[in-house]
């Protein structure tokens, strides 16, 4: 955890941070027109006239995106506005086909909202989010197919967007990250965006300024093209040492867009900076206001999912999880799902430490994703039952556990095929304990004489005799028994 | 508000238009004089009016989310005044 | 055989299927006086051979028992319209070799009912202009010319073409998109009819954006009637145009009963403007006795803010056209004039590809949004808008219908009035209020002036109200009995 404040060479100084994220609406076609919206496609043929603004072309709104957009808010605890408008925001850009980019300006669907973030410790942060509006992606450029010439793919010109505007509530990297990763983390539980970064569905400009602490707001930097968390984090700590650097010198900071260089891992002047932007926002003539009716707001919100703050409130306090336990567990909503399928019925803390142990070490090192994990809930669920009456101690659970990761076998099968059913017979167990002591008579008699520290030995003995079936318990109650003599 | 050739010219570059320099100084004129012909807009009282921005007293339509359009590249790119490999091309842009 | 050119739409249907003629005889006419008009600059495209082809298969089709509405009548479609396959400029250097690869919802709708295309018609460039001498294509030029004096006119702007066309029967009706007047104005400077329905009624899907709030596409004519007929064909709720209003089309030619008794008609007090012709005052006095023989109530009414209608219009219209006319870029069609880097092909294609009209505007337009003015113009103007549908709502409490004349003056010479804007811009002080209030609105021949000019009358209705807008207008044509043509002199 970064401290609140930083230290630059004459004295402390605090980062102010706020973030514009660009998340790419799920839905099957375009926010104004029927193209599909996919990633990947070839170039130039998931445009429709609308989307290459060819003339007299006139936009018509996806239902399901203003749907989506509401669930969203809902999520972000964000005032729903009964009525929005959709402006122009006019700029020229090769990948800009209309000349304007059809936004929500000054009537966003969505006003104030909050996403509460969980700091080291145990305790919360609420970061403020201004608004959240709909809008559509512009084109894309690419710059390095030919030498003279910038190519343009107009696939994703007119793809919904969600633009997320927070407060500059955060005061540290690892506070923009959080933010970040919760926001996402809302998004994809709602469905409304798959919070893929790397595809670029989900994009972030970070706002950072520094000051020095109590004081008013210093002059703020904007970062274009942080589309990884990790980047998030580098950028603001780049941008705000930089920051520093000028202030202390004596210098002051140019309000401007910047850009992330995420190879040199610095943020640098934008060169294309000509002259001011003036973007002549006015409502769109070609559209009405959004009116959105309570009934329709009541219904979306009869449809959302549980989402994560309220789903780690009900683990903590059912499944009697930590704090951070249930954060693991509630960070996606797959995983969330998979714990509770594990856990229904059964010892909820050992499914959790099985389920944030062992199961994710396996995932990660497979690089799998949890839906083609070769040991599905239920499975898991077996192997803990398992574990319960009795049939498998903890050590033999993680390999039985490792051959089912192999074989996609249940836990019993695997028990059955390596015979690795721990012995619970009294007789057998009898017997291992008699020749151990009989073996090792001197350390028997060592042990009686006080040198109780031997008995992890005898233990170990009896385990090896068994091949490590022997059920732990008994052995040690029978170990106790027979050694006490 | 009076209009200046600086003004012109501004919003000329905003406009994305040139306007060669002769014809600067006639066209301020004209838009100077455009703009203060509008200006007796200001002695209308509009107090509590809303503005009116559309004619028609609908809700705004909406169109089901699926895929009824697009999948025709070339119909795109057919009046393009420069194509290539199935992108539009324009003079390179360094950002 | 009948002339089969100076047929009205009405009487060539009749014609047709009574067997008198054929659409191909009907069309070969009309290609052959449209090329013997060229000196007219009406089209900018002339489309014979697919409306000879249109032809062949509307006389199939009434051969078959199987004949549509509309089926084999020539119409001219203003060039603003995208038609699929032919060249669309929108009179405009930017759209050079511009074949748009969709058709226009109205133009789709009147070729499915069987109409035929001659061609695509002259207008002032991006519809900006009173007197299609914007065009890119060089000026159309009225029909008519004054008695004894051969100095040719302007037809009315900006669907000049199209007015010229029906007026010197080179088409049997045409399509014209009204902005503030641009088929009210040309239709009254030719002597036709010109009729810009409710907005909302047409859709403007396919037809060239000027002003988005305003546009709407409308029919013109040589008769009420075919104004009728061909309106109800062009009309209809369009699913792709969000401000398209979902509401059946009625059958427009059934409403002209001639029976307006009882209609109550306002005169507004307002429109009595400075500048107006004697000739025009007197039309205006004989238009409302026409109406009251009838047994209409006609009534002095007030529409207190038409004096701020036209500084209005030059704002909001602008403002709109700026963002609508962005993209206009030379990356995807249309003209592209190269630069040394994007933003100089930019600057040099839009500052080429323009006229000199279109730059004003577009420069008006970007400066009235620009940052720290949009409150002062945009915003205000949008108030004001409000204020004039508000009289126009509070007149049409106690009147049905309101009577004007459709222009301050007749047709003026080609050049008379270039070198001032506003005063050009004046011409449509009787047209602009009601399109800002998005009201139906018809002008119809009247009369003609001293020296032989056409002027036109100007009637408005209620919102979707075409009905009573085009009974009141039948009944204005039969008192007029205007039978004067033009002259045939299309010699420069």
């Amino acid at each position: 955890m970064t401290a609140a404040t930083i230290q630059g060479k004459t004295g402390p100084w605090e980062m102010v941070i706020g973030l514009e994220v660009h998340a790419q609406v799920v839905a099957k076609a375009k926010l104004f027109s029927g193209a599909a919206a996919d990633f990947g496609a070839e170039p130039n043929s998931q445009v429709s006239l609308v989307d290459a603004a060819m003339p007299g072309m006139l936009p018509v709104i996806n239902a399901y995106c203003i749907e989506q957009a509401v669930k969203t808010g809902l999520g972000i605890a964000g005032a729903i506005n009964r009525r929005s408008i959709f402006d122009r925001k006019n700029y020229f850009y090769a990948d800009l086909p209309a000349g304007y980019q059809i936004s929500q300006y000054s009537d966003p669907i969505v006003g104030r909202g909050a996403v509460t973030i969980d700091l080291p410790g145990g305790v919360s942060k609420v970061i403020g989010v201004t608004r959240l509006h709909l809008e559509q992606d512009a084109g894309k450029s690419l710059h390095d197919r030919h030498p003279t010439l910038t190519f343009v793919d107009l696939n994703r010109s007119g793809v919904a967007l969600m633009e997320i505007v927070s407060e500059p509530d955060m005061r540290a990297p690892e506070e923009a990250a959080l933010y970040l990763t919760k926001l996402r983390s809302i998004l994809r539980y709602l469905g409304t965006c798959d919070g893929n970064m790397e595809e670029g569905s989900m994009r972030c400009d970070v706002n950072v300024s520094v000051r020095r602490p109590g004081e008013d707001l210093g002059t703020r930097c904007e970062v274009k093209n942080v589309n990884s968390i990790r980047y998030v984090r580098q950028a603001i700590e780049h941008e705000a040492g930089r920051q520093i650097a000028i202030l202390e010198a004596g210098g002051g900071i140019d309000q401007e867009t910047r850009l992330w260089d995420p190879v040199k891992g610095e943020t640098r002047s934008m060169r294309s900076k000509e002259e001011a932007h003036d973007y002549r926002y006015f409502p769109d003539p070609d559209l009405l206001p959004l009116v959105l009716c309570e009934a329709e707001v009541a219904r979306i919100e009869g449809s959302m999912p549980e989402l994560p703050d309220a789903k780690k409130a009900r683990f903590v306090a059912a499944y009697d999880l930590s704090a951070y336990d249930a954060g693991v567990l509630v960070a996606d909503r797959e995983t969330a799902d998979f714990y509770e399928g594990v856990a229904r019925g059964r010892d909820a803390k050992l499914a959790a430490n099985w389920v944030a142990g062992d199961f994710f070490a396996f995932l990660n090192k497979s690089g799998k994703a949890l839906a083609e994990a070769p040991v599905d809930a239920g499975r898991l669920g077996g192997l803990i039952d398992l574990i319960g009456d009795g049939t498998l101690s903890g050590r033999l659970a993680k390999e039985v556990f490792e051959a089912m990761w192999e074989s996609r076998e249940s836990a019993l099968q695997v028990v059955e095929r390596l015979g690795l059913k721990q012995i619970s017979d009294t007789g057998a167990i009898e017997a291992a304990i008699d020749a151990v002591m009989a073996r090792e008579s001197g350390k028997v008699a060592e042990y009686r004489s006080g040198k109780e520290k031997l008995f992890g030995f005898f233990v170990g003995q009896v385990m090896r005799a068994t091949a490590g079936k022997a059920n732990p318990a008994l052995v040690n109650d029978l170990l106790k028994r027979k050694l006490g003599g | 508000m009076a209009i200046d050739k600086a003004t012109v010219a501004k919003v000329a570059a905003l406009a994305r238009m040139r306007v060669p320099e002769a014809e600067l100084d006639a066209l301020t004129g004209e838009l100077g004089q455009i703009i203060s012909w509008v200006e007796q807009l200001a002695e209308v009282d509009t107090t509590g009016v809303e503005p009116m921005t559309s004619v028609v007293a609908v809700d705004l339509p909406r169109r089901p989310d699926a895929v009824t359009d697009g999948g025709y590249c070339e119909k795109v790119l057919a009046n393009a005044p420069q194509g290539m490999a199935g992108f539009f091309a324009v003079p390179k842009v360094i950002e | 055989m009948a002339n089969l050119t100076g047929l009205s739409i009405a009487e060539a249907l009749d014609g047709l299927a009574r067997r008198e003629f054929s659409a191909g005889e009907l069309v070969q006419a009309h290609v052959a006086a449209m090329a013997a008009a060229r000196p007219l600059n009406a089209y900018i495209t002339e489309t014979p051979e697919r409306a000879i082809e249109g032809a062949k298969a509307a006389d199939a089709r009434r051969a078959r028992g199987e004949a549509l509405p509309l089926d084999g009548i020539p119409l001219a479609i203003k060039d603003l319209y995208c038609t699929e396959g032919v060249p669309t400029t929108a009179a405009s250097h930017i759209l050079d070799g511009f074949k748009p690869p969709y058709e226009s919802t109205v133009t789709a709708n009147l070729w499915r009912a069987g109409a035929v295309m001659l061609g695509k018609t002259n207008l002032d460039e991006f519809a900006m202009g009173s007197s299609n001498t914007t065009s890119y294509y060089g000026a159309a030029r009225n029909p008519w010319r004054r008695t004894g004096d051969n100095r040719p006119l302007v037809p009315g702007g900006s669907s000049g073409g199209s007015a010229a066309a029906v007026a010197a029967r080179i088409a049997l009706g045409a399509t014209g998109t009204d902005t503030g007047g641009s088929i009210r104005q040309p239709g009254a400077f030719c002597g036709i009819v010109g009729m810009k329905p409710t907005y909302g009624r047409c859709s403007r899907w396919g037809i060239v954006a000027f002003a988005s709030s305003l546009d709407q596409a409308g029919p013109m004519t040589r008769s009420v009637r075919d104004a009728a007929i061909m309106l109800r064909h062009m009309a209809g709720h369009d699913p792709k145009d969000s401000t398209s209003v979902p509401r059946p089309v009625p059958d427009y030619a059934a409403a002209l009963t001639g029976d307006i008794r009882g209609l109550r008609v306002g005169i507004p007090t307002e429109y009595r403007v400075d500048g107006m012709s004697d000739e025009v005052t007197a039309l205006w006095r004989q238009g409302i006795a026409w109406l009251e023989a009838a047994g209409a109530k006609t009534r002095e009414i007030s529409l207190p803010h038409t004096k701020y209608a036209l500084p209005t219009y030059y704002i909001i219209a602008p403002a709109e056209a700026s963002s609508n006319l962005a993209r206009y870029d030379g990356v995807r069609y249309g003209l592209r004039v190269p630069g040394g880097n994007l933003r100089e092909m930019y600057d040099n294609t839009r500052g080429e590809g323009f006229g000199a009209e279109v730059r004003r505007r577009i420069l008006i337009g970007t400066y009235v949004l620009s940052a720290g003015y949009y409150d002062a113009y945009y915003l205000k103007a949008g108030r004001v808008r409000s204020l004039i549908a508000r009289d126009f709502a509070s007149a049409f409490e106690t009147v049905d219908a309101i009577l004007t004349p459709t222009a301050p003056t007749p047709a003026f010479a080609i050049g008379e009035k270039s070198d001032d804007p506003i005063a050009m811009y004046l011409n449509d002080v009787f047209t602009v209020p009601a399109s800002l209030a998005g009201l139906p609105a018809i002008s119809v021949p009247g009369g003609l002036t001293r020296d032989g000019l056409p002027l036109g009358l100007h009637l408005i209705g209620r919102a979707f109200d075409e009905e009573t807008v085009l009974r009141a207008a039948g009944v204005l044509e039969t008192a007029a009995s205007f039978t004067a043509e033009p002259q045939g002199r299309w010699s420069p």
